[in-house]
């Protein structure tokens, strides 16, 4: 546009000229906003990301200890070997246990929160799932550290009401047993659903709130009893937002490493593989191929979670 | 229109939602109760005693102020430089379309939907293939690449609601671009930031599992609090330590709270 037609005059100084080239170009505008996020997410954050991917193509030399840097897939070979299998197939099924445990626990307060809570309790529901839910990891971990201790206080419950023999019957069981509590799935298990549900509630309470209460209305005076209402109404409109939930509770299992090596049996999990194979172990390449099956499990996740419409829930 | 709207929950919904609300509390609780006990080497329960010396004992640890004194230095830095690329990516992509759009927005996701340990693994091969040694300064860059998000999430969300033609109006009263931005965007987007660097140094504060990557021997407070999870030697003070470190987070997320619940009425947002 010409200086001489427009209405208002050229502005002048450098500030007033800039903005006006802003104005008439917004491209230079967008690509100078862009360009510091992008150069820090994409070049440092994903440039990492592929250099990790690169090195799983690598391998290392059994006598020597150096990576070898022909191209191989040897490497995810080894990942089929039973050992390395098991730890991956023991990782998957955690993560979608507590998955659906979450869910199932996560559920009631969700729909609590979103139908019934009012005013106060409103509040009093978003805050009591936003504390936990930001509080420290580490200090949840160390709770449940305290709990599940032998000479802690869930011990002292069960013998309290005359039920140590539960406890003890349920701890001498094959695989989900253990000396303790604290070293045992079972442990694991219960903290891994303590520390990761509260991600799940947020998104399937925002999904049920747009579930109009009059639907629930006309499921019942259809002759719905609450099971067929909830089977046949509330459970399909909220599931975008339990999927979205998910892709948080089975990613953060998935590559949790911390939590299984504070409390739990000595059987690995995928990420204390990865943290183990770069660090004492010296093998980068496995450890890389490691980290690539959450990459490739959360891909096809994501990718599934986006057509069943979970996106539009979170 | 709901035809009723004082309908209580059932009693097995109350009783459900209400289970699942202690369930989260209670073990934050317990926490409290153990920073008072007396005893040193177990974690026995009841305590057999309660007293207030771990407070001094903590008090006095210079290595726990050191890690502390780490902590917020870490976590303020990396908030500064979310802030300014979480708020310019959210800028970007609310007010224009453009082509890969949905890359960015999945691109800025991407280190949280990953598992940390994958973020925490690359950028230390990253750091070791071009030879950067471990500092201050590699853990600020691996956090706030998780920050960035939390304050994208908060300002996008922000963005959205507020109204093209506020700006259009701000334009037409001649304000150039950095007056509309000083005077009418960052008025109506500055409760936003301000709640999502909160929690981004929240989050920051708090993070380990890529930290444990990028610190090298240096000790943040969480790493502090791994090393004495993993072989417990100052139980009384690692309570402690774990009490503060809950009511010092709880601040922030409350004060994020009360910032943004009345984001609803943004000027503007009416038409």
């Amino acid at each position: 546009m010409n200086a001489d037609t427009s209405i208002l005059s050229r502005r002048t100084g450098a500030l007033g000229q800039l903005s006006d080239t802003f104005w008439r170009k917004p491209k230079i505008l967008l690509f100078l906003m862009l360009t510091p996020p992008l150069l820090w997410l994409g070049v440092i954050y994903l440039g990492s990301l592929f250099a990790l991917l690169l090195q799983s193509f690598f391998s290392i030399d059994d006598f020597s200890g150096l990576i070898n840097y022909d191209f191989t897939l040897d490497t995810y070979r080894q990942l089929l070997i039973p050992s390395n299998f098991d730890i991956i197939l023991r990782t998957v099924v955690m993560a979608a246990l507590v998955t659906l445990a979450s869910a199932a626990i996560a559920f009631p307060i969700a729909y609590y929160a979103a139908r019934y809570a009012r005013g106060k309790w409103k509040v009093i529901f978003y805050l009591g799932v936003m504390l936990p839910l930001w509080s420290s990891y580490l200090v949840k971990v160390y709770a449940w550290k305290l709990i599940l201790a032998k000479e802690g206080i869930l011990t002292w419950i069960f013998a309290k009401l005359h039920l140590t023999w539960l406890l003890d019957a349920w701890l001498s069981l094959p695989v989900i047993g253990g000396s303790s509590l604290s070293i045992s799935y079972t442990g694991t298990f219960i903290v891994f659903i303590y520390v990761w549900m509260p991600f799940m509630i947020l998104p399937i309470q925002a999904a049920l709130e747009r579930v109009p209460g009059n639907l629930i209305e006309a499921s019942a005076d259809l002759g719905g009893n609450p099971a067929q209402t909830f089977r046949h109404v509330l459970f399909p409109l909220a599931l975008p937002g339990i999927i979205a939930g998910s892709i948080f509770t089975f990613s953060l299992t998935l590559g949790d490493y911390i939590i299984p090596q504070i409390i739990g049996s000595s059987r690995l999990f995928i990420g204390q593989a990865v943290y183990a194979q770069q660090g004492t172990a010296g093998n980068i390449p496995l450890a890389a191929a490691f980290s690539v099956v959450p990459i490739v499990i959360m891909g096809l996740y994501l990718w599934m979670a986006k057509r069943q419409g979970a996106f539009d829930a979170l | 229109m709901r035809s009723d709207k004082n309908t209580s929950a059932p009693l097995g919904l109350k009783v459900a939602a209400g289970a699942g609300l202690l369930f989260l509390h209670l073990p934050i609780l317990l926490i409290f109760l153990y920073a008072f006990t007396t005893e040193e080497k177990s974690y026995q329960f009841p305590p057999p005693g309660y007293t207030l010396k771990w407070f001094a004992a903590a008090w006095n640890r210079p290595d726990v102020w050191d890690a502390l004194g780490l902590s917020v230095r870490v976590a303020s830095i990396s908030t500064a430089v979310a802030l300014v690329l979480g708020t310019l990516c959210a800028a970007a992509v609310s007010r224009t379309r453009f082509f890969g759009r949905e890359a960015v927005s999945l691109l800025v996701i991407l280190p949280i939907a990953l598992p940390g340990i994958i973020t925490g693994i690359a950028l230390r091969s990253a750091f070791s293939f071009v030879d950067i040694p471990f500092s201050f300064w590699t853990i600020v860059l691996g956090h706030a690449t998780f920050c960035v998000v939390v304050v994208y999430n908060n300002a996008v969300a922000r963005f959205r609601r507020i109204s093209g033609s506020l700006v259009e109006a701000s334009m037409d009263l001649g304000a150039d671009g950095f007056q509309t931005f000083r005077y009418v965007i960052l008025p109506n987007i500055g409760t936003a930031l301000l709640a999502g660097g909160m929690l981004a140094f929240a989050l920051s504060f708090d993070e380990v599992i890529v930290t444990t990557f990028t610190a090298g021997q240096q000790s943040t407070l969480p790493i502090w609090m791994l090393e004495e999870l993993v072989r417990p030697r100052q139980r009384p003070v690692t309570n402690v330590v774990a009490m503060v470190v809950v009511l010092v987070t709880f601040l922030p997320i409350l004060a994020a709270y009360y910032l943004t619940r009345d984001g609803d009425q943004v000027a503007g947002s009416g038409k």
